[in-house]
């Protein structure tokens, strides 16, 4: 259980669902300077409107055929309710003291945990997945499941997707111009709004895909999920790790959002894997440290490189 | 002549200090029409309040005979109206070229975008030379260049240029001024708003005077540049 290869795929698929997570926090913190705390809750939404999909599916339905239901229904609950709160929650305090969104994204956090909670039929209890069916993978030593194959290979093609589309596209450099400057990006003809409400779908999006993915495979080795379930308070700790990662590889900065998920998922499974092995260490090793493990990482980087690993020094935005 | 822009008893504020009290002016095709003043006279409130950045208290604002008061801000620059912002504001980690097409973020003729590159590139050649540069890298006489070629890449039929030589060595000024003369002279119409009245003062056709937020003389160019009272505050004599 503690080969190095094991703990490194451990760590990556973790890592790449940090990423996914992330990139929503990085890209709404990049134009519009807002953390949005109930990111983490969106990406809850996300799991429960995939089980939503998957209840309404007929028993036996292929995987194959459930799976890009389930993950659309994930999206549109999750970009449903993350436009929504831009329009309803945040707009109206643009231009308020940064202290006000920010409370209200942790308002926003709590009341949709308690909504769902609330109202989602029989939430309290556990809602059983569908899983990928057949043997796991051995990959260069390490035992892969074929749900975790899954987010290995979307989250580098979502992030390949996001880089052409910012790079690329129209709205992309729309998108990069409200980010440096948004009255000047208005002077234009960018229509702000409307670039501020695609960078939350966008966030949405991807925290959707994510939320299918670690119930579908990454609950094995992460801590507040479980394997196979959706839950209400799925989004709390997942979030503030993605927060935690976004932060990590420089926040605003969406491949420093992919390479600082990368960089705690592995730094968590080491730590959980190697720490106890230590002299005088071992009782600070193993699964219930990892999360402090991953908190002393940000801590060591916010002393250290502030600006996080990719990200520019504050002086240089303009 | 009909006027192209049409102001009348504009006020703009800033929650309760009133930065603009009620001026009154006009700007017809063809023209450069100049704003001086000192620091905190008004004038870079206005050039905002026009280009829909700030949200007047009272007043209106016709441009090309159509009302512009309840227009957002990212609806103007499609009517014809551009602006170049005081400190230049141009996106420093997007490339020169990049800046430039932003300028002409809202036109779908690209072949002549293209052209109007171009000819950005003529008339700024350093720009056409760094186009690939974050334009971050380049110096403030050289972003000043490139906010007003950014500007002009939408096609205006009214160009807003603020403070366009804050700033700058007298040879890069002087590069300046003698491009605001060539845009005049190709039909752009021009409100140029200036720290430095003896420069402005110099290109414009009409001129008007801002004090604390009101517009307290008005005349030509030369006029105003023979006005005791204007050499007086504005051009440093006794």
């Amino acid at each position: 259980m503690h080969e190095l290869p094991q703990q490194l795929a451990n760590g990556l698929i973790l890592g790449a669902m940090y990423g996914l997570i992330a990139i929503g926090y990085t890209m709404v913190y990049g134009i519009v300077q807002l953390i949005n705390f109930a990111h983490g809750e969106i990406f809850m939404v996300g799991g429960f409107g995939a089980l939503t999909v998957h209840l309404a599916l007929p028993d036996g339905t292929a995987l194959l055929l459930a799976l890009p239901l389930m993950i659309l229904g994930g999206i549109a609950a999750a970009v449903a309710i993350a436009v929504a709160a831009e329009r309803f929650a945040y707009r109206p305090l643009r231009g308020a003291p940064r202290l006000a969104p920010l409370i209200t994204a942790i308002g926003l956090s709590i009341a949709l945990q308690q909504a769902v909670w609330k109202w989602y039929p029989d939430a309290k209890k556990a809602r059983v997945f569908p899983q990928f069916k057949g043997e796991s993978l051995k990959i260069l030593g390490a035992t892969v499941q074929r749900g975790e194959v899954f987010l290995l290979i979307a989250a580098p093609l979502c992030m390949l997707a996001l880089g052409l589309f910012v790079a690329r596209t129209r709205t992309g450099r729309g998108m990069q111009a409200t980010a440096q400057d948004p009255d000047t990006a208005k002077l234009m003809g960018i229509n702000t709004d409307r670039i501020i409400v695609i960078a939350f779908a966008i966030g949405a999006t991807f925290a959707a895909v994510a939320a299918v993915a670690a119930v579908a495979a990454v609950a094995a080795v992460a801590h507040g999920l479980k394997y196979g379930q959706v839950d209400f308070r799925m989004g709390f700790i997942t979030g503030l790790k993605a927060f935690t990662a976004a932060v990590l590889g420089g926040i605003g900065n969406i491949y420093g959002a992919m390479l600082g998920g990368v960089v705690l998922g592995v730094a968590e499974a080491l730590a959980t894997g190697y720490i106890e092995e230590i002299p005088g260490m071992s009782q600070f090793g193993g699964g219930s440290w990892k999360d402090v493990w991953a908190f002393v990482l940000l801590i060591l980087v916010l002393l250290l490189r502030p600006q996080g690993l990719l990200g520019e020094r504050v002086a240089d935005r303009a | 002549m009909t006027a192209l822009l049409e102001v009348r008893g504009l006020r703009v504020a800033y929650g309760k200090i009133e930065a603009v009290k009620g001026i009154s002016f006009t700007v017809n095709a063809g023209e450069i029409v100049t704003l001086i003043g000192t620091n905190g006279a008004g004038k870079t409130t206005t050039l905002r309040t026009l280009s829909g950045l700030l949200h007047p208290l009272a007043g209106s604002i016709r441009f090309d005979g159509k009302p512009l008061t309840r227009v957002p801000a990212h609806r103007i620059v499609a009517l014809g109206l551009a602006h170049s912002p005081e400190g230049r504001h141009i996106f420093p980690r997007l490339t020169i070229a990049e800046n430039l097409q932003l300028g002409a973020f809202l036109r779908k003729d690209t072949t002549a975008v293209a052209q109007d590159v171009e000819r950005a590139y003529q008339l700024f050649p350093i720009l056409g030379e760094r186009a690939r540069q974050p334009a971050g890298t380049l110096s403030g006489g050289e972003q000043q260049m490139l906010a007003m070629a950014r500007a002009l890449m939408s096609r205006p039929k009214l160009l807003m240029l603020d403070e366009p030589s804050m700033g700058l060595s007298p040879i890069m000024m002087q590069k300046i001024m003698t491009t605001i003369a060539e845009l005049k002279a190709d039909g752009t119409t021009i409100l140029l708003v200036e720290q430095n009245a003896q420069a402005a003062l110099t290109l414009a056709d009409h001129g008007h005077v801002m004090e604390t937020g009101r517009i307290v003389l008005s005349g030509t160019g030369p006029e105003l540049l023979g006005d005791t009272s204007v050499r007086k505050a504005y051009l440093g004599e006794d």
